[in-house]
């Protein structure tokens, strides 16, 4: 039986070894070479490296982001491109995964020889690609990640969505004058950057506002059990509950918070935004639940609907959600950089797209302030009969 | 109180999942002396035949025939990929060091884990609803019909173990396997056929608990079962490795364990507290709290 004691052990180092050999030999998307098409010479394609997670647990952001970003690409290209040349779009695969997107950026700028990256939906492996496209002067767009210290990574490092800081105080606002809740339970993920930082966001102005937070409860990223956490925030006596975290568990708390009988309203961040959400905690369950986010695809605006209408035809009919549209708008954010620069040269690019100014996008108008983030408006949604439906919309 | 009580009832419906893994793993333990570490990724086919049979091979779910019937089904093909799993990697291995044979069950649990992924794709799917649910309010303190079922099914279960392995010739010569390999096939016991049929049973239990988890915790994807494997495998050395009752008792603790770390602020501990019981007991009592302890020969 003694023996028994170092099973375990190798067990998990063998795993992480074989792990690690997983990691960093995918074939890459690309067929030519690169030395022919590299960012200097001023003929053949225009390199772009898109990374995002078409796979794991945040699979329909990346997915989303993606369908964006090639409608953005595919509409560009077959207006003849830009600088009269064509745009040859990469994607690489994070796998939802911490670690991947450091890899992946390092490949892109010195294998592919891209001339900008668009990337990641979520902002901690967006954090992991920045610095080494600051070092090598490479301008990084990321559609959605929210977290304040993405942008403050560098000078090359742009978003095209809101931040959290503002994400936070929206829903703090909407907590206060719409739900009229003065108490208010927190459960938010340890794993994620995201999250966290919008937890801190959210509280800081609601309790300033004169709110009280009666409870803070964590999770880690995968877990399935919430139930323990839910009976303690249920005994607190919260009039409504802030579950800043990705969809995968918010559709999981969500069902298990209503089966525990909390009738209270739960309430997110764009981290809620995927169809899976519903499928995962039922559209029945998630009713008084609601969620701050980027766009409304039930937007009126002209723009609005013609991107929606493009996005159906080029993909059976579906429609796009938040995540689709702002991959949508960084990838025209960067064609229309390059087109002013006039140049794909790292610098120059970098320059035109911290140009950018009243920009319109299917987001919202957006200018690129000084910190290299976007100031628009937000959009509150929730969930009736098994569908997403608009509730309001706050401007900065 | 109310929260204590409530507290309690996730605790046991969580540990009665624990329990079911743990018995299979404790099984095989048992006959074999050896931890079948696929026995987690089993445990998430068992939740995948569950997902094609509504999904794609058009079980009509959200009724009770419906639900036993995708239950079965999961059952019995998790109980012959066991079967299947046992004679292509671990027949060859008969004899050898039982190291050899744990290093080839962690091969095959990373090689179901990524054929999953291949196969299913890596994006976590929503779980149908397999039965009618329904939530029952006592007072303050609710339960869902899905955590009755779990407890419901791991007692039946535990019990319909405990009759094969004690009361029927099978479950004798499983024992007796279990005692002396040679001696068994001197008293003319085919011990291919018993060790088949341990993993068949084995596996077939890991199925159901990956329906019953699945059912709980809708939305599942092919690395699913390692942290459930691993919290079972912890609560099976907790009971006594090789303990049917043992194992049962060990989910139990670990379910309740986790809820209360959980539910008094500490939830970013649970997972290091329940792997803090592993090395606990690993160092306390080795042979966990209803093993015996048997000294290996020399």
């Amino acid at each position: 039986m003694k023996r028994f004691l170092f099973n375990p052990l190798p067990f998990s180092s063998l795993l992480a070894a074989v792990c690690l050999s997983f990691t960093g030999c995918k074939p890459a998307d690309s067929g030519g070479g690169p030395q022919d098409t590299g960012p200097g010479a001023n003929t053949g394609k225009i390199r772009v490296g898109e990374y995002a997670s078409m796979t794991g647990g945040e699979a329909a952001f990346g997915q989303s982001s993606h369908k964006g970003t090639q409608l953005a690409f595919e509409e560009v290209n077959k207006s003849g491109g830009v600088l009269g040349r064509q745009i040859e779009h990469l994607l690489e695969d994070t796998q939802s995964k911490q670690g991947e997107s450091a890899t992946i950026s390092k490949k892109f700028i010195s294998r592919d020889k891209v001339v900008a990256l668009l990337g990641e939906v979520a902002s901690g492996r967006s954090l992991e690609a920045a610095p080494f496209c600051q070092e090598a002067r490479i301008p990084m767009i990321s559609p959605s990640s929210t977290n304040p210290k993405v942008t403050e990574m560098g000078d090359y490092i742009f978003r095209v969505c809101f931040t959290d800081p503002f994400q936070g105080r929206l829903l703090a606002e909407f907590a206060q004058k719409t739900l009229k809740a003065r108490r208010v339970a927190i459960l938010s993920d340890t794993a994620s950057a995201y999250s966290v930082g919008l937890a801190k966001y959210f509280k800081d102005p609601f309790v300033a506002g004169g709110g009280q937070v009666v409870l803070e409860q964590k999770y880690s990223g995968k877990d399935k059990d919430f139930k323990a956490q839910l009976t303690a925030i249920k005994a607190a006596n919260p009039e409504a509950i802030c579950v800043p975290g990705y969809y995968t568990e918010a559709g999981l708390i969500v069902a298990q918070a209503r089966q525990l009988g909390i009738n209270v309203p739960l309430f997110g961040g764009d981290g809620w935004e995927a169809p899976q959400l519903i499928e995962i905690a039922g559209g029945k369950a998630l009713e008084n639940t609601y969620y701050s986010t980027h766009y409304s695809s039930e937007n009126t605006d002209p723009q609005v609907q013609s991107f929606v209408a493009a996005f159906k035809a080029r993909y059976n009919g579906e429609t796009p959600d938040a995540m689709a549209a702002l991959g949508y708008d960084s990838a025209r954010v960067l064609a229309d950089a390059i087109k002013r620069a006039g140049s794909t040269e790292g610098p120059k690019l970098r320059d035109a797209i911290a140009a950018t100014k009243d920009f319109p996008c299917v987001t919202g108008r957006t200018t690129l302030d000084a910190s290299r983030n976007a100031s628009k408006s937000a959009v509150i949604l929730t969930v009736k009969d098994n569908r997403f439906k608009y509730v309001e919309t706050i401007s900065p | 109180m109310t929260e204590f009580l409530q507290q309690l009832i996730n605790g046991i419906s969580l540990g009665s999942i624990y329990a079911l893994i743990a018995l299979g793993y404790t099984m095989v333990y048992g006959v074999l002396r050896f931890i079948n570490f696929a026995h987690s990724d089993v445990f998430m086919l068992g939740a995948f035949v569950g997902y094609y049979a509504v999904r794609k091979w058009g079980i009509p779910a959200g009724g009770v025939a419906g639900g036993l019937l995708v239950l079965c089904l999961a059952m019995s093909i998790c109980a012959l990929i066991g079967i299947l799993i046992e004679r292509l990697a671990y027949r060859p291995l008969r004899g050898r060091p039982t190291l050899s044979v744990l290093i080839t069950a962690i091969g095959v649990s990373l090689l179901l884990q990524n054929l999953g992924q291949s196969i299913f794709g890596a994006n976590p799917k929503a779980f149908p609803r397999l039965f009618p649910e329904a939530n029952l309010h006592l007072g303050q303190l609710s339960i869902t019909s899905n955590q009755l079922l779990v407890i419901a099914v791991s007692l039946i279960l535990l019990v319909a173990l405990h009759f094969i392995v004690h009361r029927t010739k099978t479950g004798t010569a499983m024992r007796a396997l279990s005692f002396n390999a040679t001696a068994s096939s001197l008293v003319g016991i085919n011990n291919d056929r018993i060790i088949s049929f341990t993993f068949g049973l084995g596996s077939a239990l890991a199925g159901a608990g990956g329906i019953l988890y699945a059912m709980n915790y809708p939305s599942i994807d092919p690395l699913m079962g390692t942290m459930p494997g691993l919290k079972a495998f912890v609560a099976a050395v907790l009971g006594g490795v090789g303990s049917l009752p043992g194992a049962a008792l060990g989910g139990l603790l670990i379910g309740l364990i986790e809820t209360f770390v959980a539910g008094t602020g500490w939830s970013t501990y649970r997972d290091a507290v329940a792997f803090a019981i592993l090395i606990l007991i690993l160092l306390l009592r080795p042979a966990g709290l209803l093993g015996k302890s048997r000294s290996d020969k020399v």
